[in-house]
């Protein structure tokens, strides 16, 4: 970080000459002193989002963007959850009247939809959006524009699903849309259109938030903080997202395929012109597995930050930790076939799949086993987060136990389908995702609002989430082995499974009582709550905490330089921080992928309509295309237009960035 | 030697350091763009491009899934004309030359250099338009005529698709030099512009291999 | 539909060597989770309690760091040396799945449709064939090997006290062998998401003695019997005559066609509908009317009729044994 790297001898280049314009009248202000001066003043009006509903719907800041991601996500999952809790209550008595059958398949199939795609993965990259820059020392993601468009998609999108589901037409064929069930012949009406619509929706957005998230973390650290340097939380945004960009495309593509086959005659899973049912299955699952992966590993991550701050101490073996994370990374594209045990494919294949799926327990395990010893060796500051973890713990491990179960062959046999791999997912997905979501929420909720939730309503929530996540999912691996298969709309009195549906509905309740008081915890914190939180209320020792709580719009008002893994924890270094970047135009600093040395400044898109705008016009696109075939072809026009504007170059934010440019 | 060493500039990190001014480090002298993989794009289009080759390469998987459960291949229709495939594999590797004088000329920042060869590069993609077009009525079978048909049919469109974007991209930008003031960026997303055409003539080959000759062996 | 339906209550080998699996692996798995739970446990008890405010402690401690780094390493290898250990018992699982011997076996054809099982028997065998729908018997200790299709969408076949289940994919032929040594009654259900009455596509596996098995299959063999009263000719009438001749076959009648449950021994069979309702007079004639109403979705339209002519139905049907 001194001079003495520099090249020997090598002249500077001077600015290029340009006309002289009115705004060289105008004093280039930098960043870099004090929270009160004049620059900071500049640089928090340069990074404000511009008011009224076109400043809305053209904000880009990261924090903007991921607090949209995370609040959306929650209204998606209330509605599922709603959906959910009417299944449960469908199911408490045999032979119920509550729903008939095709309001019950649309309702599994929208629940199951909803949460996967809709909530779980769009809440991890939200978080990551809204927590990774300033964890890592930087003004905004690589790709704002980008982050907004996905927004406006997802949100589309999810308007679509629901407006098609409120008109009767919602998928009813199951989250996962298994041929021919959902294909051109058995798949009536537009239903399973709105599946594939929504798909390809979900998985642009998701790859889009993908490699905006991988830029910033290669490109955008600050200064010092070396790949060894990196706080966990951010290791695992990067390995989800790296996992999104290879995984993703191949349910965009197979939803397509499938479309293909309903719009336009093609033959992909028609058995009888050549095609295979199975086909979707393979293309399915190859992404469907690492997809549970990028909804547990930014979990993991969080899992990873919240430790160490509530035990006091750095976390034990952090780069066992990365290498587990990258492992299991790797390791979940190895184990679709999991999910195809009861088909006709080769024996000796699936057993391939059984080792494969045992393994992934290996790296899963040395984390449990590091953040246990961090654990043993810290300090305890028992609150509400750190109980989220210690119930992540208990309910993640009875659901990767029973996937180790459901990962053999033979015993797969008996209970795929059945109700035991409806309790195996919802034990991995509320313990290993919601649990650790929870856990972030209660600690990162200070830094985005300002404001502390309050601690005795948090652990009430705990308690009763804890038990009611129990009640209503341990009894459903016993109806698994009681021969309850998965997605039945009701059961005869005959079959004996009344009772543990009725326990588990009466858990579900539970389940209910403490969200509504996680609900009125935050209504009353942000409603009614004077108290401000501190910058850093937890004592903890990641960028994030150095800043005020909310945080100035522009994040920092000299961007940080870092030296060891928790910054606040350590000693202050001789550098602190960068000073010299625009504090009239949005400029943030790039650093090298490795070693984090200063590399360029960098000119962060201001807020623009375009993005909102491009995703309006996909929209036209894809409904215009369920409805017409010549559609999905003109139809492509408005999103061409919209990109080309989006790209075209505003010409005031050109003249205002060529003042600042800098030659290579 | 001469002007050329002075204002090409290699990809090296940190070319121009930051300057420590007691504990602070001090980064207004900067550049504000670098290319290749200092410039942001250039991993906006990794991502693209790996997003893509996932895509296409499982396309192609596909492909020989299929014809690994079907009892005879192709199964309906027979195997594409070579003409206007070889054609095109023809002009699309010699589409590759002035593609690489165009982003030499935007790595140089030569304005006038990379509006000429930015031209040849759209003429070319015109030609390539036009030649895929005639590549689609020479494919002797119909989307919907059976498994071979629906593979090969979205393995051309998939491909094509990124070719049209692609050179519809190279419009843009070329109509975007004209466009003041001309930003450093610009070079760099011309540059990358450059590097995103090098993937699209590279997809191609295993496409056309294929497309072409999965069907004739 | 009743009849044994447990995991947990295996009476045959499958079912048997999967049982034995699954306790193997329930007592691993508990092990595993019960110490986990015991070191945190004792680590959150004997660990000192903080505030946010206690400082972080950023010191070496080389020799707990170094006990820390044992225990974890010991517990890794630990969990390692189980996984392989329980490889191995599924490995071994799948073997015994596979070496139930074949010999002397009943060969089924069974093909799943939306939302009923169509079983042939014998298919290979032109004179012992004979075809039947949603109630399969086998004699007990002898193997059964059913080879499954499916008409029109993914199903999937599982009797959970006989053995696991096998998926029926439209395009693809698989095969299930089952055995029962154990006589009763044992249900089954469709056990892959189908559509509407999913949850109504129920079976039921009869496992009999052999002696009552070769009398039960020699009448499935024989042609339907003739009506004996008037109320019953009046039915096979009718039954020929209406709509139920268009799907359905009884054989030594006009009804021939095969796009539903075979008929011939309709009352032979506990449960209509695939389960959906109990084979009685009174329910069977309401069924006959208005099958929607006890499984709406079923592709059996309502059937507009007197009261008289479906006691008449159900009367002729009732005497199919």
């Amino acid at each position: 970080m001194d001079d003495a790297r520099a090249l020997p001898s090598r002249p500077r280049p001077r600015r290029r000459a340009r006309k002289a314009q009115a705004s060289d009248r105008r004093e280039l202000l930098r960043d870099g002193a004090g929270a009160g001066s004049r620059a900071a003043v500049e640089l928090e009006r340069t990074w404000q989002d511009k008011p009224g509903v076109r400043g809305f719907l053209s904000a880009n800041g990261h924090k903007t963007i991921g607090l949209r991601f995370v609040v959306t996500a929650f209204v998606f999952a209330g509605l599922a959850g709603v959906m959910g809790g009417l299944m449960r209550h469908q199911l408490a008595t045999a032979d119920s009247h509550l729903v008939g059958p095709d309001f019950y398949n649309q309702l599994f199939s929208m629940h199951g939809t909803t949460m996967m795609f809709l909530f779980a993965v769009p809440v991890m990259q939200g978080f990551a959006l809204y927590i990774v820059p300033l964890m890592i020392g930087t003004r905004n993601t690589a790709f704002p524009r980008m982050s907004a468009c996905a927004y406006w998609l997802y949100l589309f999108g999810g308007l679509l699903l629901f407006g098609a589901f409120a008109t009767n037409t919602g998928p009813d064929a199951g989250w996962f849309a298994y041929v021919p069930l959902a294909g051109p012949q058995y798949g009536i009406g537009k239903r399973a259109d709105f599946w594939n619509m929504l798909v390809t929706y979900s998985e642009a957005m998701g790859l889009m938030v993908a490699v905006d998230i991988t830029t910033t973390i290669l490109k955008l650290r600050a200064p010092g903080m070396t790949l060894r340097q990196m706080p966990l939380f951010v290791w695992a945004s990067l390995v989800t997202s790296v996992m999104i960009i290879f995984a993703m495309p191949l349910v965009m593509l197979g939803a397509n395929l499938v479309q293909f086959d309903r719009m336009l005659g093609t033959h992909f899973f028609n058995p009888a012109e050549g095609g295979d049912a199975l086909l979707w299955q393979h293309l399915f699952w190859f992404f469907g597995h690492p997809e549970v992966y990028f909804i547990f590993i930014p979990a993991l991550g969080f899992v990873s930050a919240i430790i160490p701050t509530f035990a006091r101490r750095p976390m034990f073996g952090h780069d066992a930790i990365v290498l587990s994370l990258i492992t299991t990374g790797f390791l979940s594209f190895g184990l679709w076939v999991h999910h195809m045990f009861a088909t006709n494919l080769p024996e000796l294949g699936k057993s391939f799949f059984t080792a494969m799926s045992f393994m992934i327990a290996i790296p899963t395990a040395m984390q449990i086993f590091c953040w246990i010893a961090t654990i043993a060796a810290g300090r305890l500051v028992m609150r509400t987060p750190f109980l989220f973890v210690l119930g992540f713990f208990f309910i993640l491990m009875i659901g990767g136990l029973t996937g180790i179960m459901l990962g053999s062959v033979p015993l797969d046999l008996q209970v795929h389908d059945t109700y035991f791999v409806v309790a195996h997912l919802h034990y991995v997905l509320l313990g290993g995702a919601v649990f650790p979501l929870f856990a972030a929420l209660y600690y990162w909720f200070p830094k985005v609002t300002g404001k502390m939730l309050s601690e005795r309503l948090g652990e009430w929530h705990f308690w009763l989430f804890f038990i009611g996540v129990n009640l209503t999912f341990f009894p459903l691996h016993v109806l698994g082995l009681e021969g309850m298969p998965r997605r039945i709309y009701t059961y005869g009195a005959e079959t004996g499974w009344q009772t543990l549906n009725f326990v588990s509905a009466v858990g579900q309740v539970i389940n209910d009582v403490g969200t509504l008081l996680f609900a009125i915890n935050l209504i009353r914190t942000v409603f009614f709550t004077k108290e401000r939180a501190s910058a850093d209320p937890w004592g903890a020792g990641t960028l994030e905490w150095s800043v005020a709580s909310p945080p100035p719009k522009c994040n920092f008002f000299a961007l940080p330089v870092v030296s060891s893994r928790e910054p606040l924890w350590a000693p202050a270094a001789e550098v602190t921080h960068v000073q010299g970047l625009s504090a009239q135009i949005r400029e943030g600093l790039t650093t090298t992928v490795i070693d984090a040395l200063p590399d360029t400044r960098y000119a962060y898109p201001a807020p623009e309509i375009w993005p909102f705008v491009a995703a309006l016009s996909v929209t036209v696109w894809l409904v215009w295309s369920i409805w017409s075939v010549p559609g999905f072809a003109w139809g492509l026009i408005p999103p061409a237009l919209a990109f080309l504007l989006w790209y075209w170059p505003n010409k005031k934010e050109a003249i205002e960035e060529v003042e600042w440019e800098g030659e290579p | 030697m001469g002007g050329r060493a002075v204002t090409r500039r290699e990809a090296t990190p940190a070319s121009i350091p930051a300057v420590r001014k007691g504990d602070a480090l001090d980064v207004s002298e900067l550049p504000s763009y670098g290319f290749a993989h200092r410039s942001l794009m250039w991993w906006g289009n990794a991502g693209m491009m790996t997003i893509e080759g996932v895509a296409f390469g499982f396309m192609v998987v596909i492909y020989f899934y299929l014809r690994d459960i079907a009892r005879v291949w192709p199964d309906a229709g027979r195997a594409p004309d070579l003409l206007f495939g070889t054609v095109n594999l023809a002009v699309i590797l010699g589409s590759a030359w002035p593609n690489y004088r165009a982003q030499k000329a935007a790595q140089d920042r030569s304005l006038s250099r990379v509006r000429l060869w930015l031209y040849v590069c759209s003429a070319f993609g015109i030609a390539l338009c036009a030649v895929r077009w005639f590549e689609f009525t020479a494919l002797n079978v119909r989307w919907d005529d059976g498994a071979y048909g629906s593979v090969v049919w979205v393995l051309m469109g998939l491909h094509s698709f990124n070719l049209v974007t692609d050179v519809l991209d190279t419009f843009v930008l070329t109509a975007v030099t004209y466009s003041k003031p001309v930003e450093g960026k610009r070079f760099v997303d011309i540059a990358e512009n450059c590097g995103y055409w090098y993937f699209v003539v590279l997809t191609w080959l295993p496409i056309y291999a294929v497309v072409y000759f999965g069907a004739r062996v | 539909m009743n009849g044994v339906h447990d995991v947990l209550a295996p009476a045959g080998p499958q079912a048997l060597a999967l049982f034995h699996l699954w306790n193997a692996m329930l007592v691993a798995c508990v092990v595993v989770f019960a110490l986990t739970m015991a070191v945190l446990a004792v680590a959150l008890w004997r660990a000192p309690r903080a505030g946010e405010r206690t400082r972080p402690d950023l010191d070496a401690h080389p020799r707990r760091e170094a006990t820390l780094r044992r225990s974890v390493v010991w517990g890794i290898a630990g969990s390692s040396v189980l996984l392989v250990v329980l490889l191995f018992a599924s490995f071994f699982a799948d073997r015994a799945l596979s070496a139930l011997p074949l010999a002397d076996a009943v060969h089924i054809d069974l093909v799943g449709h939306q939302f009923w099982w169509e079983a042939h028997y014998e298919p290979n065998s032109p004179e012992r064939t004979f075809a039947t729908a949603n109630e399969l018997h086998v004699p007990v200790g002898r193997p059964v090997l059913i080879r499954l299709r499916a008409d029109d969408v993914i199903h999937s076949l599982w009797v959970p006290s006989l053995g696991g289940k096998k998926d029926l994919i439209p395009g693809r032929e698989s095969t299930l062998a089952l055995r029962a040594d154990r006589a009763g009654t044992y249900r089954g259900q469709c056990a892959e998401f189908c559509g509407y009455q999913h949850a109504k596509m129920a079976l039921v596996v009869v496992a009999e003695p052999p002696a009552d098995y070769e009398r039960w299959s020699a009448a499935q063999r024989a042609p339907a019997r003739e009506p004996a009263t008037a109320q019953e000719r009046r039915g096979l009438a009718l039954v020929e005559q209406t709509s139920c001749a268009m799907c359905h076959a009884i054989h030594g009648t006009r009804a021939r066609a095969r796009r539903a449950p075979d008929l011939t021994h309709v009352a032979s069979r506990g449960w209509l509908g695939a389960g959906a309702v109990e084979n009685t007079p009174e329910l069977r004639a309401e069924w006959i009317a208005r099958a929607q109403k006890f499984k709406p979705g079923v592709n059996m339209p309502p059937l507009d009729a007197a009261p008289d002519d479906l006691a008449a139905m159900s009367a002729y049907l009732g005497s199919l044994r």
